[in-house]
């Protein structure tokens, strides 16, 4: 079991994941041949213009409006995006496999990112039950793609404290990252490589054909 | 579902169209827009959404209505387009009923939650959406549907016929010349530089206000003209019902009414959502990329004025003034700056608006929802308590609305929350206050 989760099961996942978000943008590209008017309106100036406004901190009026929530939302990703890379684990895996091997991150900054990100998940969680709003556009599928996100998260460090059986839960580590993985392309995880063409398209539909700005 | 107090409105544009529906042709009006008509954006916009609610924030309706989730963006369009997804259209009437009361009456399709979403997803475009489904099955409010009728019959917006068109012109040409004796509105008149174009509530309801243009076109010496035959009238309910067919009838006819006049560029007077389906929506439904020729906003076209001198300010207004901006010039031809630019010039005590700009709330009247007519008032108007708030927040005695919906609605509000407000074009300020040369006195 451990074998195969380490081995083929983190191929497939990669696998899906990677022919998976190509086949969702080349389908959405094939789309747009039945929707016409969204390519004649992009431009590159204005849809990267967008984009900055989009991804640094506070560059945007919602993120002011809403200060805590973006800060979380930032670390959350920030982390996400990070560690699975860089983790010393991780990177130890890529030698192993490839033989490549980079800079990792200091085993204290992992562990202090990675209680961040179980903690931020837990409050998006809270946040989604709590808040009526947000509750009432959330079901089950939203709570467990969350719960999934984090999960590989809350076994890393269960497995780093050595916590329950070590084999199973690092075999659990791995099934949980590759059952994220794989999810990406096909649930609203699919965000994640969607993101900048939405974004791009608005900031091009507000700022090439409008004159105006959407942050 | 809980019973609101909007679910028992009376409109025979929903309660007897549901009537005839059948559940096929529901789902091949459903499979057929969501598969021909809007493949790409509907499915990354509904597969990148993450349901965080942050669009809310933006949305008069939901904040006015205290926060009430049914009301925020992502809410709606829960409620509509993605249960349309989930059933696969499989849904009965009295669920297509409850769509068009949310797309139609309690979105103003304003846009302003679209700045909101932090992926950029075009929430307005979504309910749209919603709007082309119900168009399509026929069940739209009666008072909205009658004024795409209007559009499909007339090709204006109100019932305006061709006799009734000239006759007014001529009559508001002579109530200019009260004022200024070589005033002039010149019809026909082929190579003009400008064609001014109107919507039809102007010749219908508010005839002085062409008048009041012919004293500012004379003034600063434009070389203008306006069409005696159809093609006037640019305003589109159409669009804003999801008849995309008449709306593109419309808009083609006007563009076609300016090239046979062979004019330079066309001036459209105050008002926002005539601006988007002439600019934006006709041309691409019609598959040209830009229009054909130039068009400028009033807004635009006051600002030119002002800045190069050719109309000079006799007196500043002095009222204390605030302004609306309007969705379609401010966030959607970003007119902002030059719109405080005009209010300056012309107002000895101008108090803006907070928030302002892109972000200022919509007036609940535009995106066809004051078209809906008064059945909906009720619920237009407890859905933007918190322009009334806005507004009262100034301080002022007059609102300039440089949009007829945006003037309409506004009025509506003012009388709704008892502001003691008044509203007023830019053109009925100008005309007050604009120096007119002594040679063209007599």
């Amino acid at each position: 079991m451990f074998d195969f989760s380490r081995g083929p099961l983190v191929w497939i996942a990669f696998a899906i994941l990677f022919f998976g978000s190509i086949y969702r943008i080349i389908s959405m590209f094939l789309l747009l041949k039945k929707d016409k008017a969204v390519l004649p309106y992009m431009n590159l100036k204005f849809g990267l213009r967008s984009l900055f406004h989009w991804i640094i901190p506070y560059g945007s009026t919602i993120m002011r409006i809403r200060p805590v929530f973006s800060l979380l939302s930032f670390v959350f990703h920030l982390c996400l995006l990070i560690l699975p890379i860089f983790a010393l684990g991780h990177v130890i895996m890529w030698k192993e496999s490839f033989g490549i091997s980079w800079w990792t991150l200091p085993e204290p900054l992992t562990i202090f990112m990675t209680f961040l990100v179980v903690i931020t998940g837990f409050i998006f969680i809270f946040r989604r039950i709590a808040d009526p709003t947000v509750r009432f556009v959330s079901s089950a599928k939203e709570y467990i793609l969350l719960l999934l996100v984090i999960a590989p998260f809350i076994t890393g460090l269960m497995a780093f404290y050595q916590l329950f059986d070590y084999k199973i839960v690092i075999i659990i580590h791995m099934w949980s990252g590759a059952l994220w993985l794989a999810a990406i392309p096909f649930t609203w995880l699919s965000h994640m490589f969607y993101f900048p063409f939405t974004r791009a398209y608005m900031g091009c539909e507000f700022g090439f054909v409008r004159h105006s700005k959407d942050w | 579902m809980k019973e609101s107090p909007e679910s028992l409105v009376v409109d025979p544009g929903l309660d007897e169209t549901i009537k005839k529906l059948t559940p096929e042709r529901i789902q091949q009006v459903v499979n057929h827009v969501f598969d021909k008509e809007c493949s790409a954006r509907l499915q990354v916009y509904v597969n990148t959404c993450v349901h965080c609610g942050l669009c809310a924030d933006a949305c008069h309706t939901y904040i006015s209505r205290d926060r009430d989730p049914d009301f925020s963006p992502v809410g709606k369009v829960k409620r509509t387009i993605w249960e349309l997804i989930k059933r696969k259209g499989k849904v009965d009437g009295q669920f297509i009923r409850m769509m068009s009361r949310i797309v139609f009456t309690e979105c103003a399709v304003c846009r302003r939650c679209s700045m909101y979403c932090p992926f950029g997803i075009d929430i307005a475009y979504l309910l749209l959406v919603g709007r082309r489904i119900c168009n399509l099955l026929g069940v739209v409010p009666q008072y909205l549907q009658d004024t795409t009728n209007s559009h499909a019959v007339t090709l204006n917006q109100m019932w305006v016929q061709q006799d009734e068109w000239i006759d007014t012109l001529q009559w508001q040409e002579e109530e200019a010349q009260a004022e200024i004796p070589s005033a002039r509105i010149p019809l026909e008149k082929e190579g003009a530089e400008v064609m001014y174009s109107v919507i039809a509530p102007e010749p219908k309801i508010l005839a002085q206000l062409l008048g009041n243009i012919s004293q500012i076109m004379t003034v600063a010496g434009i070389d203008w003209t306006m069409p005696a035959t159809d093609g006037w009238d640019n305003s589109n309910m159409a669009m804003y019902s999801g008849d995309f067919e008449v709306m593109g009838r419309v808009e083609r006819l006007h563009w076609e009414t300016a090239a046979r006049l062979k004019v330079k560029k066309i001036v459209m007077g105050e008002c926002g959502h005539a601006f988007r389906g002439a600019v934006y929506d006709g041309p691409r439904w019609l598959g040209w990329q830009y229009p054909p020729i130039p068009m400028v906003h009033a807004i635009q076209f006051y600002y030119d004025l002002l800045t190069s001198g050719r109309i000079k300010i006799r007196e500043k207004y002095k009222e204390p003034i605030t302004v609306q901006d309007p969705c379609n010039t401010v966030r959607g031809l970003g007119l902002g700056k030059k719109l405080r630019y005009i209010m300056n010039e012309m107002c000895e005590d101008f108090r803006d608006v907070t928030p302002r700009f892109e972000h200022n709330y919509c007036c609940m009247a535009g995106g066809g929802t004051i078209n809906c007519g008064p059945p909906w008032k009720r619920s237009r108007m407890v859905s933007n308590r918190v322009k009334a708030e806005q507004l009262k927040a100034t301080g002022a005695s007059i609102i300039c609305t440089p949009c007829h919906n945006c003037h309409s609605g506004i009025e509506d509000i003012v009388g709704f929350y008892k502001l003691g407000m008044h509203v007023k074009f830019i053109s009925e300020i100008l005309v007050e206050i604009m120096e007119i040369p002594e040679e063209l006195k007599t």
